[in-house]
């Protein structure tokens, strides 16, 4: 802050604390009486009349304490306008030595397992590095996914070795470092309301599921038009681009024909965040391991 | 209602609606507030509808206890007061009239537009712009009267009682107008003026004033009248009234940035917060060691008087709460409470202990008065009251007590591995026994309200069978 606004602070921050002080001092000063009494000072209002008490002495050296810290604790840290304070302490510098200090202190704890590779941290005697690697799951993970990683709707499950960009160790340390864009594009404005419900019962059909076979079939024709880019030919999906597979029983969005219809219509933005910058790469690491062993038991 | 021989010289018609009100406003905010903290131990409680889910819900019952509840208290007992300690009729019947509608309306379009989602999303500032608009016209029409009733006092000096409530009411003004600037969008949507960090210190300069000036200064300006009223004794220390007057409203000006300890709000402000929060105690503590102390020689009187024991437990959780807080201002100790369950038990030994206690016991004490009788209907009433209000404000701080330190401590609890020990979800589990106490406390507190409602309505009903005041004693 300027010079002007950094006086300003100090002056008026010390005002209130010296004339505090000296208001104090100076009506301790002028009492009549220095033990109790019950003369009063000769005011009554509907009755009730105000005593010429001395102000407690205990009242008056807690009072008197609080303010020599407040003093000493304005001279020893950032209070004062621009003035730093005697230790030079700040919230950055104290937030960078804790990090420091957990750096030093949990480094050594990952560096155990980070050239292992991520099979053979499923081996037994690797099972304290899987336990980390869970652990990091609730803390990080578990928000969208869940403790047990079962997912929720519009978060996949990570339990059921079905995937939308693949299970593979590396498939798996790349979704977590770099995130994924799971963009299902909005099909209402081009389909029609009519063509829209046609396709979401010829998806229907594509799972094995009951569906309207009129509008399925009239679906199959806009399906083979517009889908089939990302989702195959056969509606198998593709894991390149995250496409989901649409003949098994696996969903994302919901299986009912209005959760499918709606999907259909304006479309679906799934989000994987990146986490290159939050989670250093040991850490990431014993994730990738420990979410791809609750596939591969 | 019963026909009252009004009082020759006082307006106590607005103060009579305003203790009315007091009284059903007070099971309005409590029982929304004991819905909510069913909410917490049994979610399905909000039956998926959304003006019923808690988000909604919880600023309802903070306004409605701080303002409603408490505003309608205030109203009363600053008109009661200040008519009797200055002895004469308010500056203005019209003006006061129109402070009772006009606070009413603005409670009335709160408990509309809130379960609405309408909200400017600012904690005890959540109304959007017409109604802040509303509010402010109201308050400085309240100052107007006070203000005006004061000049036209028959006594030299000024009661202390009165320079608390010219302190909330100035205060109030000033930090609901500066909090409130917005710029209007829609007709129910505005955007504050303020930018981030400057909007987040603007917040809780207004927020820990509200608790300042509202919840301290206004209800201390009550304290100084009814606890030597009551018990019939004068008050401890002059001297000790007029330093801590001062020394409080000086220091709790600044002490809002202790809210936002370790966050983007520069050091320096956080260091000034904590040092002015601490600075605090003793100005705080000015007030109770006044009330208590003038209840001394008159300690007998606890065995007989139920409202007096609302005014003494007041005092002390009063005394506990200020002592608490300055503690949770202390930067070490806010990283371990911040953001817990802590938080809400100590802004509730406040609520519950302190305001809520004292208005309590001032409205039983006027009521008889305001309406021609000697005393309440059922002083056994009261005494249950009592019971049951000290018992619910236990349950509830000591419930929030143990909640707070768990969450604060499960938060913080890491592994060897560096990795937090508990997710969210089990420190929210642990907290479940917790919630429910709570519950069983707000309970306690709205049946003691249910009691005072039935006690209120059995003294000021047309047939109350109540005993009647003498006319020399009503003109009194």
């Amino acid at each position: 802050m300027s010079a002007f606004w950094s006086a300003w602070v100090t002056i008026i921050t010390l005002a209130v604390i010296f004339g505090c002080t000296w208001l104090l001092l100076q009506t301790r000063k002028g009492e009549t009486y220095k033990e109790e009494t019950e003369e009063t000072v000769g005011h009554e209002f509907d009755g009730i009349a105000e005593l010429d008490n001395p102000l407690p002495k205990w009242w008056f050296q807690m009072f008197m304490g609080t303010v020599i810290f407040g003093l000493v604790y304005l001279a020893l840290y950032p209070g004062l306008g621009n003035f730093k304070g005697l230790l030079g302490w700040t919230s950055t510098n104290q937030w960078e030595e804790e990090m420091a200090y957990a750096d030093e202190v949990y480094k050594p704890v990952f560096a155990k397992y980070a050239t292992l590779s991520v099979e053979d941290l499923q081996k037994p005697e690797n099972e304290a590095g899987l336990k980390m690697g869970q652990r990091m799951f609730a803390n990080n993970c578990s928000v969208c996914h869940g403790t047990a990683a079962t997912g929720a709707h519009g978060f996949p499950n990570l339990t059921d070795n079905d995937w939308l960009y693949g299970g593979s160790p590396d498939a798996l340390t790349q979704t977590i470092l770099n995130g994924r864009q799971g963009a299902m594009p909005a099909w209402g404005a081009v389909l029609g309301e009519e063509g829209v419900r046609d396709v979401a019962s010829y998806v229907q059909e594509l799972s094995g599921q009951e569906a309207d076979a009129d509008g399925a079939a009239r679906g199959k024709t806009q399906f083979q038009a517009l889908c089939t880019a990302c989702h195959g030919a056969d509606g198998k999906g593709m894991l390149a681009l995250g496409a989901p597979n649409l003949t098994d029983n696996t969903w994302l969005y919901g299986s009912s024909f209005e959760q499918i219809a709606h999907t259909v219509r304006s479309g679906r933005n799934g989000v994987m965040p990146a986490h290159k910058d939050l989670l250093s790469k040991d850490k990431v690491q014993l994730i990738t391991a420990y979410v791809y062993s609750l596939s591969n038991k | 209602m019963s026909t009252v021989t009004e009082h020759p010289t006082y307006n106590y018609k607005v103060v009579r609606q305003f203790a009315i009100m007091t009284v059903i406003w007070g099971i309005v905010g409590m029982t929304v507030g004991v819905l909510i903290a069913a909410q917490l131990v049994w979610p399905a409680l909000n039956f998926d509808t959304s003006w019923l889910s808690y988000g909604r819900l919880r600023p309802l019952h903070t306004n409605a206890v701080i303002f409603a509840f408490g505003g309608s208290a205030l109203f009363a007992t600053s008109y009661y007061v200040v008519q009797r300690t200055c002895q004469t009729r308010l500056f203005s019947d019209g003006l006061a009239a129109f402070t009772f509608w006009g606070w009413q309306s603005v409670i009335l379009l709160a408990a509309i537009t809130l379960p609405m989602g309408l909200t400017s999303s600012k904690e005890y500032a959540e109304l959007e712009w017409p109604i802040d608009i509303l509010l402010a016209v109201v308050w400085v029409s309240y100052a107007i009267v006070f203000l005006g009733t004061v000049k036209n006092r028959k006594t030299s000096h000024i009661y202390v009682g009165n320079w608390f409530y010219m302190a909330f009411i100035i205060t109030v003004a000033v930090l609901h107008i500066v909090n409130s600037m917005a710029m209007p969008v829609t007709m129910w949507k505005s955007y504050s003026i303020y930018p981030g960090a400057v909007d987040a210190m603007v917040q809780w300069w207004y927020g820990h004033n509200a608790v300042g000036f509202f919840l301290t200064a206004g209800f201390l300006g009550m304290m100084y009248y009814f606890v030597p009223k009551q018990s019939e004794r004068p008050i401890y220390s002059y001297r000790l009234s007029i330093v801590h007057f001062w020394a409080l409203i000086a220091t709790y000006m600044w002490a809002g940035g202790h809210h936002l300890h370790y966050t983007a709000l520069p050091d320096w402000t956080q260091s000034v917060a904590m040092v002015m929060s601490l600075i605090l105690l003793a100005p705080s503590w000015g007030g109770m060691i006044n009330g208590m102390m003038t209840l001394s020689g008159a300690w007998y009187k606890l065995r007989t008087d139920p409202i007096l024991r609302f005014l003494v437990v007041s005092l002390s959780f009063y005394g506990m709460s200020t002592f608490e807080g300055p503690m949770m201002a202390i930067k070490t100790v806010n990283a371990l409470s911040h953001y817990t369950d802590w938080t809400v038990g100590h802004v509730h030994a406040g609520a519950l202990g302190w305001v809520a206690m004292i208005s309590v016991g001032a409205t039983y004490h006027m009521i008889p008065k305001l309406f021609g009788k000697t005393q309440m209907w059922s002083v056994a009433l009261i005494n249950t009251h009592f019971w049951l209000a000290t018992v619910g404000t236990v349950l509830y701080i000591c419930a929030m007590w143990v909640n707070g330190i768990l969450q604060g401590l499960m938060w913080r609890a890491v592994n060897e591995d560096g990795t937090l020990t508990y997710s969210f979800v089990e420190a929210l589990e642990a907290s479940h026994p917790g919630y429910f106490v709570r519950w069983l406390g707000g309970i306690f507190w709205l049946t003691g309200m249910l009691l005072m409602a039935y006690n209120t309505w059995q003294t000021v009903r047309k047939d109350s069978k109540a005993p009647a005041a003498d006319a020399a004693a009503q003109a009194a």
